[in-house]
């Protein structure tokens, strides 16, 4: 095994997968710029996985649980948080051994640790999809998911996709040595500047945790989920040719950026506690709804893998 | 004769599907082989996280020639008769061979199928049982079509003979058979060609695989039993848990550690399921005092620092998961403990579904806490307690630590409950009135847990039956028949008189009870046919008045199971069933029933006499036992009548020409099924 010298911060952490993963051929592709639940939902996975053309793409992705907000208080539990997601298709037969390559490359030595795959079989209800997989434990502690797609938007993957997920601070408090997530260094704890992760998201973790909780205006959360829905209807109800340019163009990335921000607020009126158990799983269905509508789309697109060509 | 070894190795599968995935192997490929001609002489199947691995030993090495006879036409026959024989045998026409059969000469075809070699049989099933194979789920990987648990990387199939060793010649989608492997993921990575099972065992071993799955179970067993003894302490039991651990690791490494003292005081049980369900840990308890002080992990490697840096980082998950348990546990005790206590979560529970024809599940604990204390004199319960426990024995379900771990149900109610200082029959209750849970869980006694269970499960039942949510041959998604069972034990176990139907008609409103009791009484066949008892037995015993009362009505059952073994009861049932024809025969005919008792003037024969005086001996007798319930009694009246009933039988016809004689002896018969009629419906035996 070589030898890798430790991080010393969670910034160096995500600059190395960064580098490890395009180094391995993948796209790093940046954040979504919307508010999402996990790092699924950003179009590169979500909608990348579907049809046949290959790709590969890894990239951070904060992601937002307002249920989790702790005020900054638990050791890691937090509503906003960060992600590093990688997606390859097809799934590449080394898969599992160019992660546990990654893991290397954050500093965590295979010779001294104990790397196991425990099932873990993967689904979103809210996305209609659905994997086979695992868990990775490192020393006991799950430090990834690790997923072969075999339906997204209620479509079957052809080929099929591999899906890495780290958890970004809980991996990095490991490596690190930190026991609370507040505490552990964003950059150089020796750069003339320090900033540990609490100096940068304690105070926000508050803000949001007492909006999330107690503030969130639930009737206008519930209008936007509303149009929302009726949003991305309208656009996916619009004619694949386009008058002004005579172009066939299916929208279905602004359909599904409709669908992501349903779910978002879906997960904010949840945290409000106006949803009740009866109510969720119909909320559930009527986003799954959406996200199914805009695989049906993004299929028919060439991104998709629609060939005009063969389909004339 | 041949050795086979095949080993399908893949990515890892999951640990409750090893041991069966192995067997399915080992099935799958001797039914097919054997199926093809060829035999062998024994087969088993081995796996770890990674791979299958099947040994088949003394295999023929060639499937048997086959010769058949087809019949085929007459000589002379249509030709369109006579080529249709022929592609069905695949033969010509000069391959037939004529005979002469006593209907004149036929064509007859002797068709040859020449064997086989083993490694194109083995070859083709092989390809078809991974095509085919049972997984419980399965799934695509890359740009492929193949289904496994798992992305399959590499097949091993190799048959070996005296002469040596040959690859048996498979490609599927891609994956060709080879003699070779790979060792442990991390310790011994590279790939190893083997010859034969021998080899590729030992190979393995040096290779850091153990093949064997008991192998190591009992090596993670007593490794941990001898370090738990090493610290004067011991393992706490768990097979299931072992199994899976064992099926984590291809080579196990038994680690003990320590609990941090700030968590020690937490309940054992707690620990334990934090330590099972999150971490795979062993519990390691000290004999003296019962409490959890260590525990066990098992890594799948080796270390140069001896699994040092494994064990800090396995100790630091196991802190921050008790981290949490011992903040929902002290923040639960406070609330039990406070003014509001268990109370405050009762409120919660009114946004809380049960279902949503049922309403909430503080509604239901309302409705319960009324039954509860309809049902407590029956049980010689406090009607008060009753009615307080069943209150409480819920309100666990809105605490933190029940809802991180659901399967703590109850008994957190318990320590909760104890902790707010409630009475211990109440706190009790609490853990209680969940059981039995399964057939071998242990039934309630305490009256006021045997209370509260049992309203629990009646107005459960009852609840979904108004809902007409009953259960549909295998579907039973609210364990109604698991209710059902639970109520029947409760009952039986704890001698209780009541009648159900009394007690299921102050249960939920709108089911309908006669449909509910019939429920019962099918459970309560299953659950009294597993003990021995008969079916026609239970169903003769149901027929009576008063089935309601199970209690009863067992206590009946296992009296006629038990006289129905005797010889008298045997023939008693012969000589009930004639009667019974006769008379039914007879009344149909004549359009009366006879039931006005025999008359002793009309009597003519000594045996009609016997049986009429037997009769009127034993009928106040059996009466009696029967009110008493004494039914082991009522059965020895009743076999006091079988030897004059076959000596009338011997003696007498019935029918005879005197219309007179005939009625009374009617009569006589009619009071033999009267008298067998308060026992039991004997019309409803067998035999």
């Amino acid at each position: 095994m070589t030898e890798t010298t430790a991080p010393r911060s969670f910034q160096e952490i995500i600059l190395r997968l960064q580098t490890y993963w395009a180094a391995k051929g993948c796209a790093i592709l940046q954040p979504y710029d919307m508010e999402v639940g996990a790092g699924t939902f950003h179009p590169g996975t979500t909608l990348r996985s579907l049809g046949s053309k290959a790709w590969a793409a890894a990239y951070v992705q904060p992601s937002r649980r307002p249920t989790d907000g702790r005020y900054g208080e638990n050791p890691n539990r937090l509503q906003h948080y960060y992600q590093y997601q990688v997606l390859i298709k097809p799934s590449p037969p080394d898969l599992q051994a160019l992660y546990l390559g990654s893991l290397q490359a954050i500093g965590i030595d295979m010779d001294l640790h104990d790397i196991r795959f425990v099932e873990d079989d993967w689904e979103s209800p809210t996305l209609g999809a659905w994997g086979l997989g695992w868990e990775v434990w490192c020393d006991g502690m799950e430090v990834s998911q690790f997923t072969y797609f075999q339906q997204v938007g209620g479509h079957d993957c052809h080929p099929v996709s591999g899906e890495l997920t780290y958890g970004l601070e809980r991996l990095a408090m490991y490596v690190l040595g930190v026991d609370h997530v507040m505490d552990m260094p964003f950059n150089d704890p020796q750069s003339p500047s320090p900033l540990t992760y609490g100096d940068i998201f304690k105070q926000t973790e508050e803000e949001y945790a007492r909006w999330n909780f107690d503030v969130a205006n639930t009737d206008v959360l519930l209008r936007h989920f509303e149009e929302a829905e009726a949003e991305c209807a309208a656009i996916l109800a619009q004619e694949p040719l386009d008058p002004k340019t005579g172009k066939r163009i299916i929208m279905a990335h602004p359909a599904y950026d409709q669908c992501i921000k349903a779910s978002h607020i879906f997960n904010l009126l949840d945290a409000r506690g106006v949803i009740s158990v009866t109510e969720r799983q119909a909320y559930i269905g009527r986003v799954r709804a959406l996200a199914k509508q805009c695989a049906d789309a993004f299929v028919q697109t060439e991104a998709g893998g629609f060939n005009a060509e063969s389909a004339a | 004769m041949a050795d086979l070894l095949i080993e399908l190795f893949s990515e890892e599968i999951p640990a409750r599907m090893q041991a069966r995935a192995g067997e399915d192997l080992k099935k799958r490929m001797t039914d097919g082989l054997v199926e093809a001609g060829l035999t062998y002489a024994g087969a088993h199947a081995l796996s770890t996280p990674r791979r299958l691995t099947l040994a088949i030993e003394g295999l023929l090495d060639h499937s048997p020639t086959v010769r058949e006879e087809r019949k085929g036409p007459k000589v002379g026959a249509p030709d369109k008769a006579i080529e249709g024989f022929l592609r069905g045998a695949g033969l010509s026409r000069d391959q037939l061979e004529e005979r002469e059969t006593p209907k004149g000469a036929v064509y007859f075809a002797l068709i040859e199928k020449p064997g086989r070699p083993a490694a194109e049989i083995i070859a083709e099933v092989l390809e078809d049982t991974i095509r085919n194979f049972p997984w419980p789920k399965s799934m695509r990987w890359g740009a492929g079509s193949l289904r496994w648990v798992r992305p399959l990387h590499s097949v091993l199939c190799l048959l070996s003979t005296d002469d040596g060793s040959e690859v048996v010649p498979l490609d599927i989608d891609g994956i060709k058979a080879g003699d070779s492997t790979c060792g442990h993921r991390f310790m011994a990575p590279a790939r190893v060609s083997v010859t034969g099972f021998d080899d590729y065992a030992a190979k393995l071993k040096r290779a850091f695989v153990v093949l064997d799955p008991t192998e190591r179970q009992e090596a993670i067993l007593q490794d941990a039993t001898n370090q738990a003894f090493a610290s004067g302490l011991e393992v706490v039991d768990d097979r299931g848990l072992l199994a899976e651990v064992a099926g984590l690791v291809e080579w196990p490494v038994v680690l003990m550690g320590s609990i941090d003292a700030e968590f020690l005081d937490l309940p054992p049980e707690v620990l334990q399921t934090s330590m099972k369900e999150h971490q795979k840990f062993f519990s390691v308890r000290n004999p003296k005092s019962g409490r959890i002080e260590k525990f066990i992990t098992v890594a799948n490697r080796e270390t140069a620092d001896n699994g040092a840096t494994i064990l800090a980082g396995n100790q630091k998950v196991l802190s921050a998961r008790l981290a949490d348990a011992k903040f929902f546990w002290e923040n639960d005790l406070r609330i039990a403990k406070s003014e509001v206590g268990m109370e405050g979560w009762l409120q919660s529970l009114g946004n809380v579904t049960f279902h949503n024809k049922l309403g909430t599940q503080a509604a239901r604990i309302d409705r319960i806490a009324a039954l509860a204390r309809e049902i407590a004199p029956v049980v010689g319960a406090d009607a008060e307690l009753a009615q307080q426990a069943a209150k409480v024995a819920k309100a666990d379900l809105s605490s933190e630590m029940v809802y991180e771990f659901p399967e703590l149900q109850g008994l957190m109610g318990r320590y909760y409950a104890e902790a707010a200082g409630l009475p211990q029959e109440v706190a009790n209750a609490c853990q209680q009135h969940y059981s039995p849970l399964g057939p071998g869980d242990d039934v309630p006694s305490e009256p006021v847990s045997v209370a509260v269970a049992l309203a629990d499960k009646i107005d459960t039942l009852t609840g979904f039956w108004a809902i007409d949510e009953k259960p549909t041959g295998s579907k039973d998604p609210y364990a109604l028949r698991r209710a059902a069972l639970g109520v029947i034990r409760l009952v039986l176990e704890n001698d209780v008189r009541v009648s159900l139907r009394d007690v299921l008609s102050k249960g939920y409103d709108g089911a309908d009870l006669e449909n509910l009791l019939s429920f019962f009484h099918d459970r309560l066949k299953v659950f009294l046919r597993d003990q021995g008892v008969r079916h026609d037995v239970i169903d003769a015993c149901i027929a009576m008045d008063g089935n309601d009362d199970l209690t009863l009505l067992v206590k009946r059952a296992r009296a006629l199971e038990d006289f129905m073994k005797s010889e008298d009861g045997e023939n008693l049932l012969q000589g009930f069933k004639r009667a019974n024809n006769i008379l039914a025969q007879a009344e149909e005919n004549d359009g009366v029933e006879y039931s006005y008792g025999a008359d002793k003037k009309f009597i003519e024969d000594a045996a009609e006499a016997a049986l009429f005086d037997a009769l009127a001996a034993g009928e106040g007798a059996i009466s009696s036992a029967i009110e008493a319930e004494d039914f082991a009694a009522a059965m020895g009246g009743m076999a006091a009548l079988r030897a004059p009933l076959d000596a009338f039988f011997e003696a007498v016809q019935v029918n005879s020409d005197n219309q007179v004689v005939r009625r009374n002896r009617l009569n006589l018969l009619s009071q033999i099924r009267k008298v067998c009629g308060q026992v039991a419906d004997f019309s409803r035996i067998e035999g």
